[in-house]
């Protein structure tokens, strides 16, 4: 569904991707670890196209995505949970749902309605909490919320890039059975995880990046048993 | 009272309001009245709609009026019409919006505030300059017997003319702003205003977003500009210090930033008040700054409910009428 192959990403001069290269299957659960700054956020932003890839080439359902502007991406069915959530603080839960589909512009208003409707359905919370400000939310709230909103633009690939970031242990596995929940309805989905074990847990297949280079890459269950992977995804070596 | 009813009681007392006041100089801040709220809510598009905060949006009205002062005075001998030099400015204007703000797309807050600030300063000293090697804005003696509008036989010339047609542009802006509130554009604005990354992730071309909010802003103050001459009959770059630049952005925040209510009463007041503490003479700059720090104490979020753009009004307005505003065919932001 997803492959990179060879992607270099650079800020300025300096050079953060380095020659990635990867795939994600349709139905799959994709994880992508790797330590602090190894590029596992530029790897999303460059899928996404809010950060052009200087080399290489991306394809979605065979068809090649590298250079097309973000809002292209996204109407073909990619959509990010970016990384800290970042949700509109001075907008209502609801209106921070209806921004997600904004590039749905010819989507007839009902059926908007029934896709607020699936997310409210998928996270009760929010329908409780739909004209209060997304800044009041809790942080698993607000999880929930960027999720919700990634949703909206209805997509066949979820990128997320770790939504487990800054949330207490117990809403970390509830995020988690979020993401399985939502996987097993048909959604692909590409998860960037520092929390290598939790993730490992949930995907199928795993890659570890390290310094803008993938050093490894295998089944979750065959990752989560390799010595390396804790190594590689602490910075380690 | 419905508020159908309120705005009609609303516009009626606004067609009045030269016959309520005492005298001629009062019209004639019933005119200034218009000309600020104009230009408050083409900053409150910048500053209020996409958060983007200008210092320099005095830049846009001098340069709005001195290009008006160009096409319509002996200066250069053109003589355009009222209604052929205004829509020139504008669109002359929006340029300048797109110039200046084209290179301040990567900077946020105090950064943009800086080089907005630097801007502004640049074209005044540029219209006190710009007499030299070549006379092209005449320097500090300004551009002199401008034009006056005509309309039809009527040439205008007398304080409550001038009220009628500031009051027909004022109103021009306010429906403007109101579309634009309520639109697609104006929805990515407000995203971009509360996180301009996310904003991107949804899709939101934010580099075109902020042109737009620049270049519609800029419209504003050329059309504000034009007007300021066309009363004035002259112009000079003292009209466009710095202190402007930041009275027409107290006039915003004061209402209510990105609030439209909020704008026009904001810079009602501030064009208002000063005026009616004129009986304290010299006490009267204290006696009005005095005020705006007791307004802020108080209503620190400004008059009215700020930082809300197209704000739902769960009474008259339903979910499907707003999704509608989201989807309808609107500028291409998204592209
Ligand atoms: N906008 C940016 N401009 C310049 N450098 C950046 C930018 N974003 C990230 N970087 C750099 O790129 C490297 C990888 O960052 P990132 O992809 O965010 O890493 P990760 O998500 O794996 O922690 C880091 O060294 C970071 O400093
Ligand atoms: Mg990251």
């Amino acid at each position: 569904m997803l492959k990179l192959s060879g992607v270099v990403t650079s800020y300025g001069s300096l050079p953060v991707l380095k020659g990635v290269s990867l795939e994600v299957k349709g139905g799959e659960i994709v994880c992508l670890l790797g330590g602090n700054a190894s590029g596992k956020s530029t790897t999303m932003k460059t899928i996404l196209g809010t950060v052009p890839p200087r080399k290489g080439t991306i394809e979605f359902d065979g068809q090649r995505i590298d250079g097309l502007p973000t809002a292209e991406i996204v109407r073909r069915g990619i959509s990010l949970v970016p990384e800290g959530r970042r949700i509109f603080a001075r907008m209502t839960v609801w209106e921070n749902l209806v921004m997600g589909a904004f590039t749905r512009r010819e989507a007839p208003a009902d059926e908007l309605t029934e896709d607020l409707e699936r997310i409210y359905g998928l996270f009760p919370r929010l329908r409780e909490r739909r004209d209060q400000l997304g800044g009041t939310l809790s942080g698993g709230e607000q999880q929930m919320l960027a999720i919700g909103r990634a949703l909206m633009s209805r997509p066949r690939l979820l990128l997320m890039d770790e939504p487990s970031m800054g949330l207490a242990p117990a809403l970390v596995d509830l995020v988690f059975d979020i993401i399985r929940e939502i996987n097993s309805r048909g959604m692909t989905i590409l998860v960037v995880e520092q929390n290598a074990s939790v993730a490992l847990s949930m995907a199928h297949r795993g890659y570890v990046l390290k310094n803008g280079r993938i050093v490894m890459h295998d089944r979750a269950s065959a990752l989560l048993e390799a010595e390396g992977v804790r190594r590689a995804y602490l910075g380690e070596a | 009272m419905s508020l159908w009813m309120q705005r009609t009681a609303l516009f009626l007392l606004t067609l009045a309001a030269p016959h309520l006041v005492p005298n001629d100089y009062w019209i004639g801040v019933l005119t200034r009245i218009c000309l600020y709220t104009t230009l408050a809510l083409g900053l409150n598009v910048v500053v209020g709609f996409a958060g983007l905060l200008d210092l320099g949006y005095v830049a846009f009205y001098g340069i709005g009026s001195y290009i008006y002062a160009f096409l319509a005075s002996p200066h250069f001998a053109l003589h355009l019409s009222f209604w052929v030099a205004l829509p020139l400015t504008v669109a002359i204007a929006a340029v300048s919006g797109i110039l200046l703000g084209a290179p301040t797309l990567r900077l946020r807050g105090d950064y943009l505030a800086i080089v907005t600030l630097g801007f502004g300063e640049i074209v005044y000293l540029l219209l006190i300059n710009g007499d030299r090697p070549v006379n092209i804005t005449n320097g500090v003696n300004g551009i002199l017997g401008i034009d006056p509008p005509r309309l039809g036989s009527l040439t205008f010339s007398r304080n409550h003319e001038y009220y009628y047609l500031f009051l027909a542009f004022l109103l021009l802006a306010l429906l403007i702003s109101t579309r634009l509130a309520h639109s697609r554009i104006g929805w990515a604005w407000q995203a971009i205003r509360e996180d301009e990354v996310a904003a991107r992730v949804m899709g939101i071309n934010t580099t075109k977003a902020k042109l737009q909010a620049f270049a519609v802003g800029a419209s504003f103050a050329g059309i504000g500009g034009g007007l300021l001459a066309s009363w004035q009959r002259s112009v000079f770059p003292d009209n466009f210090l710095f202190y402007e630049s930041i009275n027409i952005l107290a006039m915003v925040i004061l209402g209510g930033v990105g609030n439209l209510a909020g704008v026009v009463v904001g810079a009602t007041l501030l064009v208002a008040l000063p005026e009616i503490f004129r009986g304290f003479h010299r006490y009267r700059m204290l006696a009005y700054g005095l005020m705006l720090i007791v307004l802020m104490i108080f209503r620190p979020r400004g008059l009215f409910e700020g930082n809300r753009v197209g704000r739902r009004e769960p009474e008259t307005s339903t979910l499907e009428e707003e999704t509608l505003s989201l989807v309808e065919p609107g500028p291409p932001v998204g592209q």
